[in-house]
Order: C-alpha cells, then sequence, then structure tokens
C-alpha cells in the first residue's frame, strides 16, 4: 500500500521528520518498504512560470511552439514546446536549466526549431505527479501562485509518498484510515476517523435502486446511492488524480477515480454502475452453470457455481467483490451513477480470486476483512465527492440490504497478556490498550472474572484471546518485554542417525570430496541419461503439479543426475579433478497411493488411526549420499605421477561412508554387479550384512557422453538408511604376543575374484589368522593365458603364546588348501 | 715381555718418566686431531690407546717400582691414559658432529616446493551452519528434530492454522506434489509432461514443504511438554533462482512448549542465539508482524557489529508465541501449556555473517566456495 503523507495528515497529525514515521509504524509492525520525499525527485529551479506569448512555428512534422514565459524575471524565458494544450495567459510548471527530472533527466539551454531554449514547461508524468502526458501541466486558475516561485507545492512535489506491506491479517491498514489510527496509536496523538460522521442518511423505504441479496452469506451487506445529471465529461481533479497515481492506481474517470479514492481513503472497495444500462432488478447469487461474464479488464470468464455474482435481467453483470462487468461501468456517457459498497464474505472472494487469477484490490480487501460498518460513510464521501466535481443530484433514497452480525465477544483473562508476555502490564493498562484499538471491553458479569471484550467492526482478525494478547503487548511495545532465558530439561543429545550422518559427511570430506547440496529436481532426459531401463524403480517419482521447468517434473529418486549436473557445473568453469558428494533424501513414491488423504481437522487432535492412516501417504524418503569423481584424484607433481580417479576410488569412498558408519570391514561386503549407471564390468555393489546398500564404479561411457562429462568418470551411491546402525561397538580383545608373518602367492583362474580367495584364505586358516591383506596382483606369460597370482600377507597371531614356525606354517597350509579346494588354487613356484 | 714379579729395572722403568707420559699424551693429541674422519680416528686408535701404545706398556711397569713409588706412578699413568681417551672421545664427537651437520646439509630440500599432493575437500557451510546451530542449541538442553521434505498439507498448513482459504496459504508459493498414479509399471517421470497435469488429477494432499513448520506439529503429536527442540531442515517455494531468491532453502526453527513460556523466554532465547553466532555484542529487536501459527508474531533484527560492510541491525527472522489454536490441534492443552517457536533462513544468516552477496554461490555447488570455509563455519 502507497500513501501519500499529505492524506494521512488530514486525519492525524504527522511528524515531519521521516524516520520518525518510519520508526512509528514499524514499531506497530507496518513494514515500510520505501519512503520517497517527492521534493528531492526534481532537484534544481523547478518554477511557476506564466505563458506570456506563443508563437506557432511551422514547417515542422508536428506542432511546436515558441513561448515566451514569465518566470519571475524582468526578462521572460524564452522556451519551445511540444504541447498545444495551454493558451497565453496559463500557469505552468517550468523546469529552468540545471534541473533534473526524475530519472536523471538533465534541463540545460539548447537551440532547437531554430529559437533558443532555456527550459521546458512540464508534463505531469515528466515531473513524475501523474501518468498524463497528453500535454503539459496547467495550474488552475485559483491555486494563488505567481511565476518564479517554486512550483512543487504547485504540483504536489512537496509530499512524502511512504510504502508500506500490510501482513494478511490487517486488512484495515489497506486504507489511508488504517494506517493514521495506526500511527495515531504509535505517537500518541488523536485520530480523525473519516468514517465516523453523524450525518449520514436512515435507509429509506424506496432503495436508490431495487436490490435483492439471494445470498446472504455470501453477501451480508449491499448499500448503494444514486447520483443523477452528473456530466460525463468533467475531469478528475488533479490532487486526486495525483493521490491515485501515487497510490499506483491509474485515472480512468471521475466516477471511477472516486470509488478508488474512496476505497484507499476508507478502505471500502466500492464499484460505480451506470443505471442506465443497468435491466431490472439487481440480484446477488451464486453464478449458475454455464453463465459466463466479460469483466472491466476484457477477458470473457467462465463463471464457476461457487463464484457470487451480480445479475439484472441480462443475467451476471458483476463478479462480485473482485471485477465489475463490462456491459455496465461508468463510460464516457454515464450520467446517472449508482454508488455500491457492499460487504463479502472473504473465502468466496478468495476463493473466486484465485479461480479467475484476479487478484483485484478490492478482491485483496475484502479478503483481509472490510469493515461492515463503513459503506454509509464510504458511499456518502463517494458522493460528495461526484457532487462537487461531476455536478449531478443526489436522489434522497438509500439502498441498504444489511444483515451485518456483530463481531463476537472475547472473554479475556485480565492477567493473559501478563502471562504470555513475562511483562507487569499495571492494573487497567491492558483495558486502556484495548479501548485505544477500539474495543469494546467490560468486566464480566454474574461474578466471573475476566474481561467481555468486542473488538472493533474493522478488525475480523481479532476473534481469540491471544490476539488480543497481541494488540496489548504491540500497543505497549515490543521493546518493553524483558530477555530471559527458560530451562530447558535435559536432553538427549543427537540422535544416533544424525550423528551418523555427520560421521559420514566429515569423512568424505576428510577424503577429498566437497560437499554440495544440489536442487532434487530431475526429468525423463536426466534418467533416460543415465541409461536407466523403462522398468527401473529409480523412474517411479514423486511428481509435481507447478515445477519451476517442464524439463524436471519430478522430484529425484537417486542422488546421482543433480551430483552429476553440479559435476559438469564445475567443469565448465575449468576445474578438471573433482570429487563431489551429496547427503541428501530422494522421494519413492507409495505404492498404489493415487487417492487424497483423509481429511483431519484441527479442531481437536486427529486420533492415532487417523494419523497413522495420513502417513501412508507419505513418500518414503530415505537418506542416500552419493559422490561423483573425476580428472586426479591425487595429482602429478614434483613428485611423481598423479592417480587418475578410478572405479576402485569410488568403491574406496563407499567404504568410507560405511566404516564412517561405525560398520566394521568383516561385515561389508563387495561383488560384482551389472546396474546402470555404471560400467557393467567397473560395478561394485556393496553389501552390509549381506543385504545390497548400493552400488560403485566406472560410469557407463554412454552415461559419460550423454552427460558430457569425462570419460571414465566414477559414481557411488549408497542408501545410509539401509545401512543397519553400529550400536554399541563391543572393544576388541587383542594378544600382545609377536606376530607370525606369512606371504603366499597363489594363482588362479583371472576371473575368481580376489576377495572370494580371501574368504577362503580366512576360512582355512582358522583362529589364528589375524589379518590377510592382498599387496600385489599380476598376471604373466609365465602364469599362463587365464590365469593371475594374487599375493597375501597372512599374520598369525595366538591370544595365549608365541607361535612356533610350524603352527604359523600348518595354519597357512590350512589357508591354502582351502583356496585350492575352492579355486583350485596352487602356491606359486610350485 | 715383563712380569710383575720381574726384579726392578731402572731402564724399563724409565717408560714411567713424567717426560715420556707427557710426550705419549701429546702425540695421541697430535694423532688424533691429524684424523680428518671417525674413520680415521678409528685407526689412529691402537698406537695410542691400544695394547702396544705407550701408556699400556707403561702401566705394566709399575710392577717394577718399589711398593712406595707405585702408588704415584700409578696415578700419573692413569692420568695419561685419562687425557689421551678424553682427546680421544672429544674428536670423536668433533668428527661425528661434523658428518651429522654434513649429512643434514646435503639432505636439504626446497620446502618452499607445492604441497597440494593430497586434494583437501569440505563440508558445505550451510551444512556446516546448521550443525553448529544445532549443537548450540542442544548445549541448552534442545534435542534436533527432523520431517520429511515431502510433506502433508495438514502438516505444512491446516495444523498451523493456515486453513485452506488462508490468504498466506497462496502466499507461500507453494510446490504442489501430484497425485502418484497407481503404480502400474509405466514409466512415470517420462509420462510427466503429458496430458493431465494440474486440473485433471486427484489432490495428492502433499506438498514439498515450504517451512520446516511442519516439524513442529509433528513434535508436538509425538511427544509431551517439556518440548525442547530445533528443527534444520530443507524446505521449497517456487521461486526462480537470482541473487536473493532460490527454490531451494534452508531453515532452523526452535520450539519451546513448557508451563509458563513467555515472550521474554522467547527474546532471552534468540539473545543468547544471536551472541553465540554473531559475538557477544550481537544483539535482537522485535517489530510486530503476522504469522499463522503464532500468537503474538514479531520479526526480528539482528545487531551484527562485524557486518562487512559496517555495524547494523539486518534482517534475521521470524517468532512468536505458539498460537493456541495450533497447540489444540495438536493435543496439547493452551490453558496448562504455552510455547514460543522462531525460524529463520539458513541463507540469509550465512550471507550475513560471511559477507555472501549473491545467493546462487551457495546453490551451485562450485567446489571453490565450499573449499574456502573448510570443514566448518
Amino acid at each position: 500500500m502507497r500513501v501519500c503523507v499529505s492524506w494521512l495528515r488530514e486525519y492525524v497529525e504527522v511528524p515531519a521528520d521521516v524516520d520518525q514515521v518510519d520508526a512509528a509504524l514499524v514499531r506497530m509492525g507496518l513494514e515500510v518498504e520505501e519512503i520517497v520525499d517527492l521534493s528531492t525527485t526534481v532537484t534544481g529551479p523547478l518554477v511557476v512560470g506564466r505563458v506570456e506569448r506563443i508563437t506557432e512555428l511551422t514547417g515542422f512534422k508536428k506542432p511546436i511552439r515558441h513561448c515566451l514565459v514569465d518566470v519571475g524575471n524582468p526578462q521572460p524565458q524564452s522556451i519551445v514546446c511540444g504541447a498545444t494544450n495551454f493558451a497565453e495567459g496559463d500557469q505552468v510548471v517550468v523546469a529552468l536549466p540545471g534541473a533534473v527530472l526524475p530519472g536523471g533527466f538533465a534541463i540545460g539551454a539548447r537551440k532547437t526549431y531554430g529559437h533558443l531554449s532555456e527550459g521546458m514547461i512540464c508534463s505531469g508524468r515528466e515531473l513524475g505527479v501523474s501518468d498524463d502526458h497528453s500535454g503539459i501541466l496547467v495550474l488552475p486558475a485559483d491555486l494563488g501562485v505567481r511565476p518564479g516561485e517554486d512550483a512543487r507545492p504547485a504540483v504536489g512535489l512537496d509530499d512524502i509518498v511512504v510504502e508500506v506491506n500490510i501482513t494478511p491479517d490487517r486488512g484495515y491498514c489497506l486504507s489511508v484510515r488504517g494506517i493514521a489510527r495506526e500511527l495515531s496509536h504509535a505517537l500518541g496523538v488523536p485520530l480523525r476517523d473519516p468514517a465516523r460522521r453523524d450525518d449520514l442518511p436512515a435507509p429509506t423505504a424506496t432503495p436508490a435502486y431495487p436490490v435483492q441479496v439471494e445470498d446472504p452469506k455470501g453477501c451480508d451487506r449491499f448499500y448503494g446511492r444514486l447520483v443523477r445529471g452528473t456530466d460525463p465529461a468533467a475531469p478528475t481533479p488533479e490532487w486526486m488524480r495525483r493521490r491515485l497515481y501515487h497510490a499506483g492506481i491509474r485515472s480512468i474517470s471521475l466516477a471511477v477515480d472516486i470509488t478508488n479514492y474512496v476505497m484507499l481513503e476508507l478502505g471500502q472497495p466500492m464499484h460505480a454502475w451506470d443505471a442506465a444500462t443497468l435491466r431490472g432488478p439487481l440480484v446477488v447469487r451464486r453464478a449458475r452453470p454455464g453463465e459466463r461474464l466479460t469483466t472491466l479488464d476484457g477477458v470473457d470468464r467462465a463463471l464457476d457455481p461457487e463464484d457470487l455474482v451480480i445479475a439484472d435481467d441480462t443475467g451476471p453483470v458483476s463478479l462480485a467483490a473482485v471485477m465489475g462487468g463490462s456491459t455496465t461501468e461508468v463510460s464516457d456517457s454515464t450520467v446517472d451513477v449508482l454508488f455500491e459498497a457492499a460487504h463479502w464474505d472473504p473465502v468466496t472472494v478468495a476463493r473466486t480470486a484465485r479461480r479467475h487469477k484476479l487478484p483485484s484490490e478490492a478482491a485483496k480487501r475484502f479478503e483481509r476483512g472490510v469493515d461492515p460498518l463503513i459503506p454509509p460513510a464510504a458511499t456518502a464521501r463517494a458522493v460528495e465527492l461526484l457532487v462537487e466535481y461531476g455536478g449531478g443530484v443526489v436522489s434522497p433514497d438509500v439502498l441498504d440490504v444489511n444483515t451485518v452480525t456483530p463481531p463476537e465477544q472475547i472473554t479475556l483473562a485480565p492477567d493473559l497478556a501478563g502471562r504470555t508476555a513475562g511483562v507487569e502490564y499495571p492494573a487497567g493498562r491492558v483495558v486502556q490498550l484495548l479501548q485505544e484499538i477500539g474495543c469494546d471491553v467490560r468486566a464480566a458479569e454474574d461474578g466471573q472474572t475476566g474481561l467481555v471484550v468486542t473488538p472493533p467492526s474493522w478488525r475480523p482478525d481479532l476473534t481469540d484471546p491471544a490476539d488480543l494478547v497481541e494488540e496489548v503487548v504491540r500497543l505497549d511495545g515490543y521493546d518493553k518485554v524483558p530477555s530471559e532465558l527458560p530451562i530447558a530439561p535435559p536432553g538427549n543429545g543427537l540422535t544416533a542417525t544424525q550423528l551418523r550422518r555427520r560421521t559420514v559427511a566429515r569423512a568424505l570430506a576428510e577424503a577429498g570430496y566437497v560437499e554440495t547440496l544440489c536442487y532434487p529436481f530431475v526429468g525423463p532426459a536426466a534418467l533416460d541419461a543415465l541409461g536407466l531401463p523403462a522398468d527401473d524403480p529409480r523412474r517411479q517419482a514423486v511428481r509435481l503439479v507447478n515445477p519451476l521447468s517442464e524439463e524436471e517434473p519430478a522430484l529425484r529418486t537417486t542422488l546421482l543426475p543433480p551430483l552429476l549436473a553440479t559435476l559438469r557445473r564445475n567443469l565448465g568453469r575449468g576445474q578438471r579433478d573433482l570429487a563431489l558428494y551429496e547427503l541428501g533424501l530422494v522421494f519413492h513414491p507409495r505404492e498404489g497411493a493415487g487417492t487424497t488423504p483423509p481429511r483431519m481437522g484441527v479442531a481437536h487432535r486427529p486420533s492415532d488411526e487417523q494419523l497413522a492412516s495420513a502417513e501412508t501417504f507419505v513418500p518414503e524418503q530415505p537418506w542416500h549420499v552419493a559422490a561423483v569423481l573425476c580428472g586426479e584424484i591425487s595429482p602429478s607433481g614434483w613428485w611423481g605421477a598423479g592417480q587418475q580417479a578410478s572405479w576402485a576410488d569410488a568403491v574406496e569412498a563407499a567404504r568410507v561412508v560405511v566404516s564412517a558408519a561405525g560398520i566394521s570391514g568383516d561385515r561389508v561386503r563387495v561383488q560384482a554387479a551389472a546396474v546402470a549407471p555404471w560400467h557393467p564390468g567397473r560395478c561394485a555393489e556393496v553389501l552390509v550384512d549381506g543385504v545390497v546398500v548400493g552400488h560403485a564404479g566406472e560410469l557407463h561411457p554412454q552415461v559419460c557422453a550423454a552427460l558430457e562429462v569425462p570419460r571414465r568418470t566414477c559414481a557411488m551411491e549408497l542408501n545410509l538408511d539401509a545401512v543397519p546402525l553400529p550400536g554399541i561397538v563391543p572393544a576388541p580383545r587383542f594378544s600382545t604376543f609377536p606376530p607370525a608373518l606369512i606371504d603366499v602367492a597363489l594363482v588362479v583362474d583371472a576371473d575368481v575374484p580376489a576377495a572370494e580367495v580371501q574368504q577362503a584364505l580366512v576360512a582355512g586358516a582358522g583362529e589364528l589368522l589375524e589379518s590377510v591383506r592382498l599387496f600385489d596382483v599380476y598376471s604373466s606369460e609365465q602364469l599362463g593365458e587365464g590365469r593371475k597370482s594374487l599375493a597375501y600377507k597372512l599374520t598369525f597371531r595366538a591370544p595365549d603364546r608365541t607361535l612356533t614356525g610350524e603352527e604359523a606354517l600348518a595354519a597357512r597350509d590350512a589357508a591354502v588348501a582351502e583356496a585350492a579346494q575352492r579355486f583350485g588354487a596352487t602356491l606359486r613356484g610350485q | 715381555m715383563t712380569y710383575r714379579n720381574d726384579p726392578y729395572d731402572p731402564k724399563q722403568v724409565a717408560l714411567l718418566d713424567q717426560a715420556t707420559l707427557d710426550e705419549a699424551v701429546s702425540a695421541a693429541e697430535k694423532a688424533f686431531a691429524a684424523a680428518a674422519d671417525p674413520d680415521a680416528l678409528t685407526a689412529a686408535r691402537p698406537a695410542h690407546l691400544g695394547d702396544r701404545a705407550p701408556v699400556s706398556l707403561a702401566r705394566r711397569e709399575i710392577g717394577a717400582l718399589p711398593p712406595a713409588a707405585r702408588a704415584d706412578a700409578g696415578r700419573r699413568v692413569n692420568a695419561a691414559r685419562a687425557a689421551i681417551q678424553a682427546a680421544y672421545d672429544a674428536r670423536l664427537a668433533e668428527l661425528r658432529e661434523a658428518q651429522a651437520q654434513r649429512v643434514l646439509a646435503e639432505e636439504r630440500v626446497d620446502v618452499t616446493l607445492p604441497w597440494d599432493r593430497r586434494p583437501r575437500g569440505a563440508r558445505h557451510p550451510l551444512t556446516t551452519l546448521m550443525e553448529r546451530i544445532g549443537d548450540l542449541f542442544v548445549g541448552m538442553g534442545y534435542e534436533v528434530a527432523e520431517g520429511p521434505e515431502v510433506e502433508l498439507e495438514w502438516y505444512n498448513f491446516d495444523a498451523l492454522n493456515i486453513g485452506p482459504d488462508h490468504p498466506a496459504r497462496t502466499m507461500m508459493d507453494t510446490f504442489y506434489v501430484a497425485a502418484a498414479r497407481v503404480a502400474s509399471g509405466a514409466a512415470n517421470v517420462a509420462g510427466a509432461a503429458g496430458a493431465g497435469g494440474e486440473s485433471a488429477a486427484p489432490a495428492s494432499g502433499l506438498v514439498l514443504r515450504t517451512h520446516t513448520s511442519p516439524v513442529q506439529a509433528r513434535t508436538m503429536l509425538t511427544r509431551r511438554p517439556p518440548i525442547y527442540v530445533v528443527c534444520p531442515g530443507r524446505v521449497y517455494r517456487t521461486d526462480e533462482l537470482d541473487a536473493t531468491h532460490t527454490p531451494v532453502f534452508h531453515q532452523v526453527e526452535g520450539l519451546v512448549v513448557d508451563r509458563g513460556i513467555t515472550m521474554a523466554h522467547l527474546k532471552g532465547t534468540l539473545d543468547h542465539f544471536a551472541r553465540a553466532m554473531f559475538g557477544p555484542q550481537a544483539a535482537t529487536r522485535w517489530r510486530p508482524s503476522y504469522f499463522p501459527f503464532t500468537e503474538p508474531s514479531a520479526e526480528f533484527d539482528l545487531w551484527f557489529p562485524e557486518h562487512r560492510e559496517g555495524a547494523r541491525w539486518v534482517e534475521w527472522g521470524g517468532c512468536g508465541m505458539v498460537n493456541p489454536r495450533v497447540l489444540v490441534a495438536c493435543g496439547l492443552d493452551p490453558q496448562e501449556y504455552s510455547g514460543f517457536a522462531f525460524g529463520m533462513g539458513i541463507e540469509r544468516t550465512l550471507m550475513v555473517r560471511h559477507g555472501i552477496s549473491d545467493m546462487r554461490d551457495m546453490v551451485e555447488g562450485d567446489v571453490r566456495f565450499a573449499r574456502a570455509f573448510g570443514m566448518g563455519v
């Protein structure tokens, strides 16, 4: 809401200091977006001039005038002007050389059209005081200004414009009346309420126009008065135009401008009907199926049976409370104007505005609640203005269909505000503050304790004791609330899963990976690029109704597409060696979902059954962890050659995660798999306790090509929620006797997995084996085609004695024998 | 060869002359000094300290002396031998030290060679900031509560006093979730852009949560007071990414429900939070505002003395007393319990604290951004 301070000053005393105004509004909860001192928008000499002589210049493509203008100097100013809407003797606004108009438009003296032009005669738009650029601004003759005087006051450039953001609960502040009221609270000065007047006529037996309200729930008040015989050509006065302009409202015609002006002043949206265009009585009702209406914005709309309309004999002529219809609008031939000021059901208005995507100024106010008692005052104001500036005679008939119910009373414990705020309010303070905002406050009757509070008609937001508490604390001042720490009971610290996520994240970062937080939006293209088969469960995604991009309408089922996109973005920025990771949620729709969850109310706690049933509609959202890497994992340098990131690094990253998650190595198994998007020969599945928790390896060459990432880019992704929590780790018991170290080199077929040979060694060696480590793999001609040698370092140790050489060798032989039995392994050199 | 029981022979005992002994010492000193390295020194040793060395031979003659002279001669021989040994040890130490110095000098390297052998990883500062905030509140006895990002509308709106027609509901710029098709094995994402869409599909009752507040409702529905929790997490609004907006961002909210909780407690908590995150001189101030789920409500500003562009007030977050309607919807009696809630954007907090001017830096995953913060904020 943008409003001129001069307007506010009509109802409340406003300090000259802009900062004070700012602070006062903020203190009351009106967020100040901007305060513009209009006098600073035009700098330099801007003066009143009287046009002394006009010489029409000919021979140019458009009419050009050379004018001599008295600007208070002994000699008149020579100015060339392209407008023609003024005559000799008119007073105008002249920007002299040195002036700078809004938008940085600097005025200088220059030769143009063969004459010296020492300044500019300004239009409203050039001055930033209206959107009128049809001609220059001619000052009214009765303004009482003289040539050479500062022209700013004459065109309202001495005003200040305040823009405030109004929260949805404070609809009444979408008006000068409301903002002035808040300023009166903040500044402790009286308010002259423009809606409080004692000259309002009573409804008459004959209405100003026949109206039948068929839906009193949707419209509990319909008020109207008729002005006959107005001059359709009467212009809107300059001051009104200016205030509308600064409020951001376009000037249309006098009658329409008046309705907008009154709406801004009092908060009551109004409608001006051309009475001559109405056919038969008006009916307020819901739209009927199939009905259509062309609204003032020229859009032909199909109406919904829930929309409230005003209809005459021809059908709907207004989308009630939201926008009028085009057939009955005031035009340049309108003589009889029917002003309507009604009160509409906020929910109906909100839905209609949303349905038709018409967040009009009227709808915005009705949605947030309009004072149902002000239609008479608003209409009286409109009538006065129209009669004054448009002529005509007001009909004595007053239409008022009124079924407004008074606001509900609220019983308030007198100490509730103090208890809520932690502030001791002196006796009577609560009552005084509530009265200040317009509440009627009485003591409860019949020996009940408490206050019975009736909120003012303009505060439909005040319905609960807590609302009144806020008013008390707000008016007393939020800065009066002291600062005090509550004492929390002992907590349990982070949960095991929270701790685990942190440990995993830190472990990956310490392993050289950089954490990223990617958007979770994906589209079919990204999943196609990963080469996922049509029946891959990762294609079953949660979809959005209104995605930001139609290309990415769904939520990720795997972390990889967004993470690989981030990899690509970094590559595009010149990085070559990258290792990234992300911990985040993926989203899986519930099998068989597709119906709407049961509606749950808010009047009391839903039952456990209801809550549990609703929960079955929430998609599964497990925590995943993924890493991608390309380029060198360790760079080449003066120390020697670097190392290209490989499938093994991806598997290593998976092991880092599982190990950081507290899973001991003997519970982890890795085996070959062939899963998209990985290279079928370089893909490992990672198992914990025999359950697959994810995959790691090199990406499929086609995937790398499709995603435009380097060949041999590697990736791993684990479902962290599938990794069991470690629980309490039992401490190891270890021997302090010396170990016996024995190396064995086994020759096996090339396609025997090393991990399985190792398992055989472990199984065969028995309890004396402390550890086994593969330290070399090679194949050679000597070994023969399709054979490889695996060299293991075996460490034997007994818990209670130093092993003898014979014992260690016997254990080694048993280990080798097991490997021989399972895989035909032979000791190299035998 | 002479033996202890040889008769006294004045010629032989000449070896015990002080002058002879002195000469042996000085000869040894000279020889040791001439040795250029430990090996040469070792080679020189037998001639002066070995069995055939003058002092060794002299010792053997002591027995030939009359008993009265033996003590004196023994002392002198021992002194001479000790002097030679000392000369040897000193020279050996000297040579070893010289050799050690030489090795150290030879092993000298250029330590300014680049040291990027193991590329560094990094945490994302948004995550570590959330962790830090979590830790702060855990230290105060709070717990960290979490909830789903795809959330039931009931938790995101209804339970928080945002009814179906509430203006705040449209102001939230919500991503709505389409009702899932009954699983048919068809590629669901692939068909997303197809016909149907908004109007045809039944309402799923699900949204991408627009704030972390639904976690408050979930917490109140599953725990009994006293409740002291913080809820960090990811939230979504339908804003296009630019320098000041991102459709995916993070919030942290605090919720306390207990007997006798007041706005003063809220203020104290925020002041403490501000000082812990922004230094001992930080402070907060309130402006009345509106949130459906709190009443009274306020927005709060932070006084940040170390702001990159100079000490100033900056908008930080929103807060208020839990609306009794929310307590009722979550099954708590507002007559017995009251509570406060507060929340702020993590992105905004990080931007203010570290002087970040463009939202995109936090969102795009450029490794240079996260690396600048290392393992924490």
